[in-house]
């Protein structure tokens, strides 16, 4: 088997991380002129010069600017943000088969919906509700590991997460059980897998700047987030202050997930997966997975979203289709042998 | 540079591993920390490095109490070089070595052209400029040890802290590693540095001619020159089994267990 390449280690990685990362910038390009001229309704690269300039049809405009362009740029942003969330904590966990899930995001998040959906709320408070629900639940889980003073720090971090997620998932099941099994029941059930189908710019524009927070400090610590690996004792002696460091990750990648999750719903495998394959391509070196991440998760749930909306006449939830393609993959990946981990 | 226990008692919390512990360290120094299993070095080494606080008494660094530098300042001159192990991300071994320039870089600092050169010749300086570029976690486990004593050289802290650096190496490679050290505290040509490690084998203590800290049942019993502090009588009471130090034809001391196993 070839040697795998040190990415940012000798000019010749650099090089070849480079290449990947040119390779998709121009690959994410093409997909999203693919995205942006499939659909229900035919548009052409024409249509969009004139709209840009102000001359399309109305109608043109309206599919344009409220539905099309909206979903595409949801898709791009909750790929890349569900990527760089995984990417960041299969570090930060020291565990390669770690999700953004962890420590209960999108279950706390998912609660939240469900509540805001049984209670009526519009859809905008139903969007704040799961907001705040995955930002509450990984602070509980944070406060239970710390006033947990024994044991791994990890692995009372996830052990916590494990439960709160439990435990948030039977209420979100008992919310179902009392929900209206004709109105309510369907979209509990459609947001819980995840969907870009009811996307407008309004719900995109208050998430750039959730997205855009979490992903600063995940880009500007990327190396040092590489000795989060060695485990607590050996980052604190390389004079890293590894609890607090953790803790920084732990918020920025909960604060891009719960953004992200409030819009879209639960969508599943991306940050799983896609990690997998951005360490395939340039190695273990954060510096370099992170971005490739980005590039590789928006491209994915760009690429999922568009079938999902052109496939059939009626949409298939996300989360739906991220599993049927992600598991078989995942399977591959493990059957192909270790590489990207040891 | 010094480092030095003063009247230290380590342990956890109201446990208490030893106490009464004393010496110090300095450039060009090499002390081997020798005890049986469960005797405490491993908690000394991580009161040595501030990762845990001591029960009383002090380490000094320099002169000033460990507790009241940062870890980036301490990092910068202790460098720790743990029992070889396997990350769970496949890094190149120069991005393993690299990871020693963390307490130089600021907190969004990333290694330039400049670390990557003081990386190759710590490397090099231990003859294993031809890993650079080799998967860590598939080599042996005496170079992911070499490796990290690159690391530690990496850091260009001026003592070293070892745990057991021999204890996964082979019999060609341990000699090797007491051979690095020896060159690590030595080497006329560069400021010596100052070497702690702790060994199952209180034959390397003689062949380093070592500074010796015998540790047992929560004390150091004695501390000083070989010759003096390893004598047949205590490592027999230490270890339990009888133990005879001989004298080499070449003039050699060595430790033979003289259990007879029938």
């Amino acid at each position: 088997m070839e040697q795998r390449l040190s990415p940012g280690v000798t000019p010749a990685s650099r090089w070849h991380a480079g290449r990947v990362l040119s390779l998709l910038a121009i690959a994410l390009g093409l997909l999203a002129a693919f995205a942006l001229l499939s659909g229900p309704y035919p548009l052409t690269p024409r249509d969009y010069l004139d709209a840009f300039g102000g001359q399309a049809p109305p109608r043109v405009e309206s599919v344009i600017w409220q539905i099309r362009l909206p979903r595409i740029v949801a898709a791009l942003m909750v790929g890349g943000a569900l990527a760089a969330a995984g990417a960041a904590y299969q570090m930060l966990f020291r565990n390669p088969l770690v999700s953004p899930d962890i420590l209960g995001v999108s279950a706390g998040a998912g609660l939240g919906a469900v509540t805001g959906i049984y209670l009526s709320l519009p859809v905008a408070a139903i969007q704040g509700m799961a907001f705040a629900g995955g930002i509450a639940a990984v602070t509980a889980v944070v406060l239970i590991a710390k006033s947990v003073e024994r044991g791994d720090p990890t692995l009372v971090l996830v052990l916590s997460g494990v439960v709160l997620g439990a435990l948030a998932g039977a209420a979100t099941s008992l919310l179902k059980v009392l929900a209206d099994p004709y109105d309510q029941l369907p979209a509990i059930t459609f947001w819980l897998l995840g969907s870009l189908a009811a996307i407008t710019p309004e719900d995109v524009l208050p998430v750039l700047p959730g997205v855009f927070l979490g992903l600063m400090p995940l880009f500007l610590l990327r190396w040092r987030v590489n000795l989060l690996t060695l485990g607590d004792e050996e980052a604190l002696a390389l004079g890293v202050n590894a609890p607090r460091l953790r803790l920084v990750i732990i918020v920025a990648a909960t604060l891009v997930t719960a953004a992200v999750v409030a819009i879209a719903g639960v969508v599943g495998w991306v940050g799983l997966v896609v990690p997998h394959i951005a360490r395939m391509l340039v190695g273990p070196s954060f510096g370099i997975v992170l971005p490739v991440s980005v590039l590789l998760g928006a491209g994915y749930l760009l690429l999922v979203d568009t079938l999902a909306r052109t496939l059939t006449g009626a949409e298939i939830p996300l989360g739906i289709l991220t599993a049927v393609i992600g598991a078989p993959f995942f399977i591959w990946l493990l059957a192909r042998g270790r590489r990207g981990w040891s | 540079m010094t480092l030095a226990a003063r009247d230290l008692a380590i342990g956890y919390g109201r446990h208490v591993v030893g106490e009464g512990i004393d010496f110090s360290l300095g450039g060009g120094d090499i002390v081997c920390l020798l005890g049986p299993n469960g005797c405490g070095k491993t908690t000394l080494f991580k009161t040595l490095l501030g990762l845990i606080p001591a029960l009383s008494g002090e380490v000094v660094l320099d002169g000033a109490p460990i507790t009241r530098l940062g870890r980036a300042a301490i990092a910068r001159r202790i460098a720790y070089v743990p029992q070889s192990h396997v990350p769970p991300f496949p890094y190149p071994v120069l991005e393993v070595v690299l990871m020693g320039c963390a307490p130089r870089l600021g907190l969004l600092g990333q290694p330039g052209q400049k670390e990557r050169d003081e990386a190759v010749a710590a490397l090099e300086r231990l003859g294993l400029g031809h890993l650079a570029e080799q998967d860590y976690s598939r080599l042996s486990g005496g170079q992911r040890q070499m490796v990290l004593i690159a690391r530690a050289l990496a850091q260009q802290a001026d003592l070293m802290v070892m745990d057991e650096p021999g204890a996964s190496l082979d019999f060609g490679n341990q000699a090797r590693l007491l051979q690095e050290v020896a060159h690590l505290a030595r080497d006329a040509a560069r400021r010596g540095i100052g070497v702690v490690m702790s060994t199952h084998n209180p034959d390397h203590a003689w062949s380093l001619d070592a500074k010796v800290v015998l540790m047992h049942d929560g004390g150091v019993i004695a501390a000083g020159a070989p010759t003096e502090v390893l004598t047949a009588e205590r490592l027999t009471r230490i270890y339990g089994v009888p133990v005879a130090v001989e004298t080499t034809g070449s003039g050699r001391r060595v430790c033979i267990t003289s259990a007879a196993f029938g």
